[in-house]
């Protein structure tokens, strides 16, 4: 177990510094001069262009600027925002808590939604129920964040007046962005518990636990649900970039602080170093976040337990 | 003379061994909701392009004494704060958000096809090299390779396909490396080697054509990813900019009247969940057409 845990730490790593790698190359090797860009809308001097670019390193090797870029991060330091004039990792870290909270609230919403109506369709294969469900899902599945985001407000907020339209805070703040992020995931999750249930109900294992007498709630809970969220685990790692990708949308639609919306902020203020280090770190959480994941399976599934 | 879609199934059962493709083109036919679904797609694209002919205004006269007018007889579906048809521009922004996830699907699948071919068929160290980079890229949230591409390239519709399309190219080099591998070890691989085939001739004669169908049901339900990605840029002002119509920017330029003008963002949400809800229905379709095997929900 610890040697399986082992080995996909160290698979982690060469996956982070790659992430790193690519982001580097991307600010480098695409077209345009980050200075350049940057001072474009102000309409910057070339005096002012070439230091900028000396004080990014610009001006150096591009090996040097790798070496540099890359023993900078092992330290942590990403460089200075140019538009706040505050340390990259103080401005993520500041950043950083507001969005693990969405992400992780929109998370578990989706997990107890698309879990309870996965089963509740499975169970009622065919039914009303299980039309409603997948049409729930399906809608889910195809609904803008930032459409959600605006209906959730419009109904929510505008016109029930149950919860607030925007900022944060206490609870009530967090439930009407979570929810909207979540429901996308709900639905996928929703759509994969169905079938997945639906496969294993079919199994003979169940026919047995059955025919031992078991209670039917025992062999769904027990027997059954244990086995069909093995590949629900799988897509939970994976819709957990999607959630940090719209973490993006409903921070900007919801005025909430976070990582996302100093994203998009640093994008349209040509904020390089702010940038790059915002999408290292949310690359970073979601390979750690799939690292957990496949950390995971050997607690779900004891056959990796003794394979490794 | 009309033959019932039964009678056409019939007809192609009875004409004998019939190639995948037929097979899975009677699958498709057969199943009502997916052709609902490319139904929709097929007028949304038509909508679109006969824009200019169709659109009852100009989608950029502004007309202001009518702003915010709700849906009725003179306008449709209503009239945003500038007194701009909704409908008009709801058709000429098909044309954008539509086009501008075609184009990104294009690229990420002329980029990952290349890539997965090459590996999986040249092996070595070209494969590893290649591969870990796919790895690398799987790496980021699709979102947010695509945020960085538009930091980089700047904002603009051009801009987003490209960004767009570089986030999903990972996904078919998967995908294409991984068939090509199986599809490399069969007998009319070998057979065409044999018989003095060049290796362009190989990848692009014989082993392109039986990796394929993954690649299209990968790249029809990518469409999906693809619209909801543009149109987010674009609302959040990454994308497409003003006054240009595009479903996205739409439904940001509403959402400050959304307590008194709520058509305003209501048009362009529901268009947008209706194609991507199309897009994915079909592609649903597709899937278990092509690969029965892989059928779920």
């Amino acid at each position: 177990m610890l040697r399986y845990v082992q080995r996909r730490l160290l698979v982690a790593i060469p996956v982070v510094l790659g992430v790193a790698t690519i982001v580097f190359a991307l600010m480098h090797l695409l077209p345009g001069d980050p200075a350049e860009v940057m001072l474009a809308q102000s309409g910057g001097q070339a005096e002012t262009i070439e230091r900028l670019r000396q004080q990014l390193g610009l001006d150096l090797p591009l090996h040097v600027q790798y070496w540099r870029f890359l023993r900078n991060l092992v330290r942590g330091d990403l460089g200075e925002s140019i538009w706040l004039r505050k340390p990259v990792s103080q401005i993520l870290w500041e950043q950083l808590p507001s969005t693990v909270e969405l992400a992780v609230a929109a998370m578990v919403l989706a997990i107890v939604g698309g879990v309870s109506l996965g089963l509740l369709a499975a169970l009622k294969h065919n039914s009303w129920a299980d039309r409603a469900v997948m049409v729930i899902a399906s809608v889910g599945i195809s609904m803008p964040v930032f459409w959600s985001s605006l209906l959730g407000i419009y109904l929510f907020a505008a016109q029930l007046r149950w919860l607030p339209a925007t900022g944060q805070g206490d609870l009530r703040h967090l439930i009407l962005p979570a929810a909207v992020l979540g429901y996308g995931t709900a639905g996928s999750v929703a759509r994969l518990v169905r079938s997945s249930m639906l496969e294993v109900l079919g199994q003979e294992y169940i026919t047995a636990a059955r025919a031992k007498g078991l209670f039917w709630r025992v062999v769904v809970l027990r027997h059954a649900l244990k086995n069909a969220l093995i590949p629900v685990v799988t897509m939970l790692g994976l819709q957990f970039g999607g959630l940090l990708g719209g973490a993006v949308i409903t921070e900007t639609v919801f005025s909430r602080q976070g990582l996302g919306r100093t994203m998009v902020d640093a994008i349209i203020w040509k904020d390089f170093p702010l940038v790059q280090g915002g999408v290292i770190l949310i690359a970073g959480m979601y390979v750690v976040v799939n690292l957990l994941v496949d950390v995971s399976y050997a607690f779900i599934d004891p056959r990796i337990r003794h394979e490794a | 003379m009309m033959r019932s879609r039964n009678a056409y199934v019939v007809a192609a059962a009875e004409s004998g061994p019939r190639s995948p493709w037929a097979v899975a083109l009677a699958r498709l036919w057969r199943n009502g909701a997916a052709l609902a679904g490319l139904g929709v797609l097929v007028a949304m694209g038509l909508l679109a392009a006969l824009a200019p002919w169709v659109a009852p205004y100009d989608p950029l006269a502004m007309d202001l004494p009518n702003q915010l007018q709700p849906p009725g007889a003179s306008h449709w579906l209503g009239t945003d704060l500038l007194g701009r048809d909704i409908l008009s521009r709801l058709l000429y922004g098909g044309r954008a958000t539509l086009v501008t996830a075609l184009v990104a699907v294009s690229i990420s699948v002329v980029f990952g096809v290349s890539l997965g071919l090459v590996a999986g068929f040249y092996g070595g160290i070209v494969d590893s090299c290649l591969m870990r980079f796919v790895d690398m890229l799987l790496a980021f949230p699709r979102i947010l390779l695509a945020l960085t591409v538009v930091a980089l390239l700047g904002v603009g519709l051009g801009n987003v396909m490209l960004a767009v399309g570089i986030a999903g190219i990972s996904g078919y080099a998967r995908i294409v490396r991984g068939a090509v591998l199986s599809v490399r070890e069969q007998p009319y691989v070998e057979a065409a080697r044999l018989v003095g085939c060049g290796n362009r001739r190989i990848l692009f004669r014989h082993v392109l054509p039986n990796v394929l169908a993954p690649v299209i049901v990968l790249a029809t339900l990518d469409i999906a990813h693809a619209l909801l990605s543009a149109s987010s840029l674009s609302f959040l002002g990454l994308g497409a900019q003003p006054p240009t119509p595009e479903w996205g920017l739409m439904l940001n330029e509403g959402r400050a009247y959304l307590r008194v003008a709520p058509w305003v963002t209501t048009v362009p949400g529901l268009t947008i969940m209706l194609a991507v809800l199309s897009v994915n229905v079909f592609g649903d379709g597709l899937r278990d057409a092509l690969d029965p095997r892989l059928q779920v929900g």
